[in-house]
């Protein structure tokens, strides 16, 4: 026997809310504490960063437009299928909740299919600062100092001997550099931009007794690769989430909108609140890691 | 006999008629005591459970207190036996069977505090008894969220079986105390394997954990937002529940960070990151082979984000009960409720800007330092205040000394001792001394172990006829009360002295090899036979609670006259809590109203003088 719990569906009068919308927004709060906590450890690591070791423009700007431009999108036709149900017009609701859960998945295909399978095939070797004099003619530190701009400690690009990271025996890394290696005094070549500079067909041997550090473009890369890799991982997860509950409610949707509607509608506004959430997060994420 | 002045007018059914056993055996037993969504069983599931979990954590203790008093013999009868259990040797120093190993007395300290703070207490004070007194006070049918009720305790208790898995592990359970500072926690045990290793199973376990009390307190906000009973307006709440709102906003806006950095740290022992691993760190006379450039001290603001208002979170429901028990026996309203409740608030507020008070020996400056000694001392002024309305509480009350207040009164000096010897800590200054001393110990045990566990007695002895529908024997609770009250100060009160003379508070060979402290080296000893004794005392109340079940005197709904509205309830409530409809008249404590045939008026009482105590100022 189920007991009645006031106020799963009507708002109680002074509140002007039913519980779950109360709930979701607590949780909600919650939320911007993880990712505020998230955030900060990006703040407080990026201020921490010895001058040049905090990487700018590493990752793809025109991608990350294009999925922010599909998330905004999606939060659209979410409110548009919330819409839709308020006015009763349930066709229409599963259209755009259609809409919005191929969205979805358009984003998290486009990162976890293209993107971050492209990071990690690219290489970065931070060079020794007793050594930086020597590669000097790849990182144009001179030039930057003369523009005030923080010097370059490492060297990118993609592997020619890819055993070189786990190999002990192989002495040096050859490095197929990015553009910017290639003519670093160039002011076209300055990061970050808005285009990837393209991998030239320059090869620079790094002798590995100059090398600091040496790895793909993993989270083990740097603090930025560690910070962006978890914050965006935490994002796709929330993504994730938000798709299960979404498809959940367009398949099921329709048994409970002939029980109640309005429940139904109370249920994609909760969700929806998460999904534009999830959206908010993205739209720091963004800006942070892309263009800073 | 008690009780008759308790049943209203719309509440015409026999209270000892339990008229909810048809109901619960409709839905079997897997969903009526195991996954129930009823507030009450989940309560009393929380309560089973954080019990267990306490005790096993002071067993924990108990043979720690051996290694400080005794080093280097075996612990007698228990230590061959763990000998055998216990894998990497860590009850076999030097080949000798029972003798504790340093690494063993880390990973006991670890899971010392871990298991008491996060699978003992929390799930206590607030998972059992806001579970179950939150909606009845309120005079709601149940949680607002029953089935996300249920979810977050089988949430806890998954992540506390996993917590105690570590103890399986090849490397043994996380060595690097419970606050698991990094580099130390991101660096240890990484070659017993990728997950199954002590610290990344805490890690793991955490996260669980913070889930579950997420979903707990977004529960218990909704729930005291939306449910409230007609009448029960605010400023009529019972400060039980009041602590519990307040509490579970701590739990919620706290927590997350330190998942945020629970997960840094994950990816730091799993995936090689360096959030917390400066450039050329060393471990184990080897540079680490990553790539640096984080901050150790990041995780400590992380994590003490979290710790530090997760004390308010232990200490907070304790005021509650103490105020419950305290109004009641002494038989007249709660002096300074209103000032009390804004106090509640104030700490609550507070206690997210004091955090690095735990981080003055890290260098973070004179200005920060400055800045938080300043908030840490104003701290203090909520948390005297809510100490001085229960203490001016007892003015002029008819006391009556029941087990309950016994434990509530003794409550409030150890309290009182916890807070005060706090305040030598919140100077830079002395802390530099104290830091890190046993005497740091004893000031945060006298809040917890004779503070809040205490307050959780009396919250047990006070509730359990509610509950059960039966009273606890009063004799047996009073012999309890005692010696438990004398072992737990002869515990602590010799570690202030300890400190003092400077004995290290994770020495595992009880301070020998800190000379300075020679002086009181030998209170160890005084110190172990203490704890031991305050264990054996334990039995007493185990035996009786068990053995009231049975054969307690049976009671009805309201044994102890009190006002509040799970008083209105029958003992045990039924499924849906109340019988007939509920609502608030007055408020929480009107006791000995003036002209009242009876020194009591319950809130539920449509009948009786309508006042609030409140707002009248007595």
């Amino acid at each position: 026997m189920e007991m009645e719990i006031p106020y799963t569906v009507s708002a109680r009068p002074d509140t002007g809310l039913y519980n779950a919308k109360i709930g979701i927004w607590l949780f909600l709060a919650s939320e911007v504490m993880l990712f505020g906590g998230l955030f900060s450890g990006y703040v407080f690591l990026r201020m921490g960063a010895q001058p040049g070791y905090w990487p700018h423009g590493m990752l793809n700007v025109p991608i990350g437009t294009l999925n922010t431009c599909i998330l905004i999108s999606s939060s659209v036709t979410a409110v548009l299928a919330w819409a839709s149900l308020k006015m009763r017009q349930f066709t229409q609701y599963q259209m755009w909740m259609a809409a919005t859960i191929v969205l979805g998945v358009l984003f998290l295909i486009i990162k976890l299919c293209y993107e971050w399978p492209e990071d990690f095939k690219r290489c970065g070797v931070y060079i020794k600062q007793e050594a930086l004099a020597k590669y000097e003619p790849y990182l144009g530190n001179q030039y930057l100092y003369s523009k005030g701009l923080p010097p370059r400690v490492e060297i990118t690009g993609e592997l020619e001997n890819e055993d070189a990271l786990t190999n002990p025996n192989t002495r040096e890394y050859d490095l197929h550099v990015d553009a910017t290696y290639a003519d670093p005094t160039n002011p076209a070549n300055d990061r970050p931009s808005f285009f990837q500079r393209p991998v030239s067909d320059k090869v620079v041997k790094i002798n590995k007794a100059d090398v600091d550090f040496a790895s793909k473009f993993y989270p083990s890369h740097n603090t930025f690769f560690g910070c962006y890799f978890l914050i965006a991982s935490l994002h796709a997860l929330h993504v994730f989430g938000g798709l299960i509950v979404f498809s959940y409610f367009l398949i099921t949707g329709s048994k409970l909108y002939r029980k109640n509607p309005e429940h139904l509608c109370n249920r994609v506004e909760v969700a929806g609140l998460f999904w534009h959430f999830v959206d908010l997060v993205w739209i720091f994420v963004f800006p942070l890691f892309y263009l800073l | 006999m008690e009780t008759s002045t308790a049943i209203h007018s719309h509440d015409p059914h026999d209270p000892h008629g339990h008229g909810d056993h048809a109901e619960h055996h409709d839905l079997g037993f897997w969903r009526t005591y195991v996954f129930s969504v009823d507030h009450k069983v989940i309560g009393i599931q929380y309560a089973i459970t954080g019990l267990l979990f306490l005790f096993l954590g002071f067993c924990l203790m108990m043979m720690m207190r051996w290694q400080l008093a005794y080093d280097g013999k075996p612990l007698p009868f228990f230590g061959p036996l763990l000998a055998r259990f216990v894998k990497n040797g860590g009850m076999d120093a030097g080949g000798v069977p029972g003798v504790m190993t340093p690494d063993f007395y880390n990973s006991l300290g670890a899971m010392h505090g871990t298991i008491m703070v996060f699978l003992g207490i929390v799930p206590i004070a607030f998972g059992a008894f806001g579970n179950y007194l939150v909606p009845l006070q309120i005079g709601a049918p149940d949680m607002a969220f029953p089935r996300l009720n249920m979810a977050s305790y089988h949430a806890y208790w998954v992540g506390g079986v996993l917590m105690l898995s570590s103890f399986f592990c090849p490397t043994g359970p996380p060595k690097s105390g419970w606050t698991s500072y990094s580099p130390l926690a991101d660096l240890m045990d990484k070659q017993a394997g990728l997950i199954f290793n002590g610290q990344t199973i805490w890690i793991l376990a955490m996260v669980i954990l913070i889930s579950s009390s997420l979903l707990g307190s977004v529960n218990i906000i909704t729930t005291v937002i939306q449910l409230r009973a007609p009448g029960l307006t605010w400023m009529r709440m019972p400060f039980f529940t009041w602590t519990q709102l307040i509490t579970a906003f701590l739990l919620l806006l706290a927590f997350p960070p330190l998942e945020a950095g629970s997960f840094m740290q994950l990816m730091d022992r799993v995936f090689g990151t360096s959030f917390f691993l400066p450039h050329g760190e060393v471990f184990n006379n080897q540079l680490v082979n990553v790539s640096g450039g984080g901050s150790p001290l990041l995780w400590q603001h992380l994590f003490w984000f979290l710790a530090h208002p997760e004390v308010y979170v232990l200490i907070l429901p304790a005021l509650g009960i103490v105020a419950e028990v305290i109004t009641n026996n002494t038989r007249r309203p709660m002096w300074g409720y209103k000032a009390g409740i804004y106090a509640v608030m104030g700490i609550g507020f507070l206690s997210f800007v004091v955090w690095a008070h735990h981080m003055y020996l890290t260098g973070m400056g004179r200005v920060v330092s400055t800045f938080f000694q300043t908030t840490t001392i104003l701290i203090s002024v909520p948390s005297v205040i809510i100490l001085t309305c229960l203490l001016l509480s007892l003015w002029g009350g008819s006391i009556r000394f029941t087990v309950p207040m016994l434990f509530a009164t003794a409550f409030l000096p150890e309290f009182g001792i916890g807070g005060l010897t706090g305040i030598p800590l919140a100077f830079t200054s002395t802390d530099l001394f104290l830091h890190d001393t046993y005497y740091v110990i004893a000031h945060f045990h006298y809040i917890v172990a004779p503070g809040t566990i205490f307050a959780i007695f009396a919250g047990i002895y006070y509730w359990y006829p509610k509950a059960s529908g039966r009273m606890m024997n009063q004799f047996w609770g009073k012999v309890h009360f005692w010696l438990s009250l004398i072992c737990i100060n002869m515990i602590f009160m010799p570690m202030f002295l300890q400190g003092m003379a400077g004995m290290h508070r994770r020495g595992f060979d009880g301070g020998k090899t800190y000379t300075l402290s020679a002086p009181a080296l030998h209170w160890n000893v005084t110190i172990a036979h203490a704890a031991w004794g305050l264990g054996l005392v334990q039995f007493i109340f185990i035996f009786n609670f068990f053995w009231s079940m049975k054969f307690g005197r049976k009671v009805g709904a309201n044994p102890w006259n009190a006002t509040t509205l799970e008083w209105s309830a029958p003992s045990p409530p039924p499924h849906g809590n109340f019988v007939g409809p509920i609502a608030a008249y007055r408020g929480p404590y009107e006791y000995s109203v003036p002209g009242h045939p009876v020194d009591f008026v319950p809130q539920a009482d449509p009948q009786g003088p309508r006042t609030d105590a409140g707002a009248l100022g007595h």
